[in-house]
């Protein structure tokens, strides 16, 4: 039946491409999000009157926050092929696509975690000072504890932010729903192609955004 | 024992630098309770904070339990601060732990065992009187009972001294007394140092045995509680006794019998200690043929004994009236004619 409706799809194909969005999605969801924690708490911690204030570090940490937050994914792609090369030996395939969704996701993070730790109450910060804790202590066991649901929520952001990414890198050689629907669905006029791709990646991103709200409001005790 | 010595704060500030404390020397005996007041904005924040080394003083030397506090840091400075704990207006606890999880948190940065955490938790519990409030969250408990988490906290390391940084200003009067009753059972079961700062002079004529008075940045009068609250030097001091000793209304009804008795002598009585308790009115009357009406009265419990004032007309022959005030003076209570009601 359904290969009635989608006379033109290759459901072996199909699912390949998911798994590869899947993959792709996952992989530079993890290391954004380790990535733009560290970032986002050097950013915070570096600045005037936080336990690390320090102005160069933070300026030259903000700029570059600043400005591969500006660069528009698809240049930035097109400027990594050089450092992916080099690191891969490639520009194919899932894994190629990995250096650009990071540099280009983790900087967007960061700044979302700034914001969320900004938010602590300053006073809980003084408490933990005050009972003599380390800085590392701080890290973590007030600032990332006490700012979770920010956090969460900001990776689920980025997470939906980083599918649309990956069709993207699928368009120039990456793999996935997104190289798909570009190769096979819209060169070959295949619309059914295209719009299966369209509807596995809709699935994707509606249950990355469950889960993320579903862990938010888990975590939020306040 | 606390000793600050010609302790200086300047805050660097956008016009120029703002001095938040200004040389102060004071020293606080093991054991006691001792108060600092002042308004908003007079520095007493900054001080408790150069306690603990929160904050560094500009100049000058602070020394707590026999460590010179402004001159150690790192790890040293760290395990001192399990022994100078601190409680907080706000409270200050983390919402994304129960009860029980905040007052194991300065056990864990302390070091101890999981074992040794959970037995000292339900002592600290038992102690604040939270017993079944354990699992819940921050959110879910009122003000005192924050405090109280806030309390048990502090406690968690055995300190030799506890900050409290206006520790009651956000509670309701009658939590307020539950927490300083808390805060003086503590002082007594476990002989530690108490330290406060408030701006209400209510707390300090609660349970504090000594009381500094702050004034930008300078501490402008300090003594005995009772002492203090029996005669007041300082302009601002007088101020926040009048706080605790006149009741709304109080000027109003006394500038009403100026005006309705030109001719009698408004007086104002001071009672300390077991005066209070003595007879002594109803002595005037019998002894001196005068009249004695009673516009205003009250009586003040301090940490050193109780305190009152009254203000009376009294009524006679200017004569008998002088005989009267005299008598109160040989028995030792001070008087005051008021001329008006400031
Ligand atoms: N970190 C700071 N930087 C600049 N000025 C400060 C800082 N902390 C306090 N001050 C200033 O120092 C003065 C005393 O403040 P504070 O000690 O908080 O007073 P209090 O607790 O008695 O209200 C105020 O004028 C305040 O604005
Ligand atoms: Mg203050």
């Amino acid at each position: 039946m359904l290969n009635d409706l989608f006379p033109n799809v290759d459901w072996e194909m199909m699912w390949e491409a998911t798994r590869e969005t899947i993959y792709m999605t996952a992989v530079s969801t993890l290391l954004t999000f380790i990535l733009g924690l560290v970032l986002g708490i050097v950013l915070f911690l570096t600045s005037p009157t936080q336990l690390w204030a320090n102005k160069i570090v933070n300026v030259l940490t903000g700029s570059f926050v600043n400005i591969f937050r500006s660069i528009p994914f698809i240049i930035l792609v097109i400027l990594l092929i050089p450092f992916t090369k080099f690191l891969l030996g490639t520009i194919r395939g899932a894994n190629a696509a990995l250096p650009a969704l990071i540099i280009g996701a983790a900087p967007f993070y960061a700044r979302m975690v700034l914001i969320a730790l900004r938010e602590i109450d300053k006073g809980v910060i003084e408490a933990a000072r005050s009972m003599g804790a380390k800085t590392w202590t701080i890290i973590w066991k007030v600032l990332i504890p006490e700012s979770l649901p920010a956090l969460i929520s900001g990776i689920t952001v980025t997470a939906v932010a980083l599918v649309g990414y990956t069709a993207m890198a699928g368009v120039i050689g990456a793999g996935g729903l997104g190289n798909l629907a570009f190769m096979d669905g819209f060169q070959r006029s295949r619309n059914d192609v295209t719009l299966v791709a369209t509807i596995l990646v809709l699935i994707i991103v509606f249950i990355i955004q469950f889960i993320g709200d579903f862990i938010t409001s888990k975590t939020d005790k306040r | 024992m606390i000793q600050l010595e010609n302790v200086v704060k300047k805050y660097k500030t956008a016009n120029g630098y703002l001095t938040a404390v200004n040389d102060v020397n004071l020293s606080i005996n093991d054991g006691e309770i001792f108060g600092i007041i002042g308004y908003s904005g007079a520095g007493k924040s900054t001080m408790i904070r150069l306690l603990n080394g929160l904050e560094k003083p500009t100049s000058g030397k602070v020394i707590v339990n026999g460590q010179n506090i402004s001159a150690i840091r790192g790890k040293e400075l760290r395990n001192a601060r399990h022994k100078i704990s601190m409680i907080f207006q706000h409270f200050n606890l983390l919402w994304s732990r129960t009860v029980e999880e905040n007052i194991a948190f300065p056990l864990e940065i302390a070091g101890i065992s999981k074992a040794e955490r959970q037995k000292r938790v339900l002592e600290l519990i038992e102690l604040v009187g939270l017993k079944g409030r354990e699992k819940s969250y921050p959110s879910q408990l009122s003000g005192g009972q924050k405090q109280r988490v806030g309390i048990a906290r502090a406690l968690a390391n055995d300190p030799e001294v506890l900050l409290c940084d206006e520790a009651t200003s956000a509670l309701d009067p009658e939590t307020t007394d539950a927490i300083l009753d808390l805060l003086v059972s503590i002082n007594e079961k476990l002989g530690l140092t108490i330290v406060l700062i408030t701006h209400e002079m209510h707390v300090i004529r609660k349970i504090c045995h000594r009381v500094a008075v702050m004034e930008a940045g300078k501490i402008v009068e300090r003594g005995n509680v009772l002492e203090v609250f029996q005669s007041p030097k300082a302009e601002i001091t007088q101020k926040f006794v009048s706080q605790v000793t006149e009741t709304a209304g109080h000027k109003e009804s006394i500038s009403q019998m100026l005006e309705d008795y030109p001719n009698d002598q408004l007086i104002k009585l001071f009672f300390v200690g077991s005066k209070t308790e003595q007879p002594v009115i109803s002595q005037l009357i019998r002894e001196f043929n005068v009249d004695v009406n009673i516009v205003h009265g009250n009586i003040s419990p301090t940490k050193s004994g109780p305190y009152g004032t009254l203000i009376v007309r009294i009524v006679g022959d200017t004569d008998h009236v002088a005989k009267a005030i005299q008598y109160l003076d040989v028995q030792g209570i001070k008087s005051e004619v008021i001329n008006n009601a400031e």
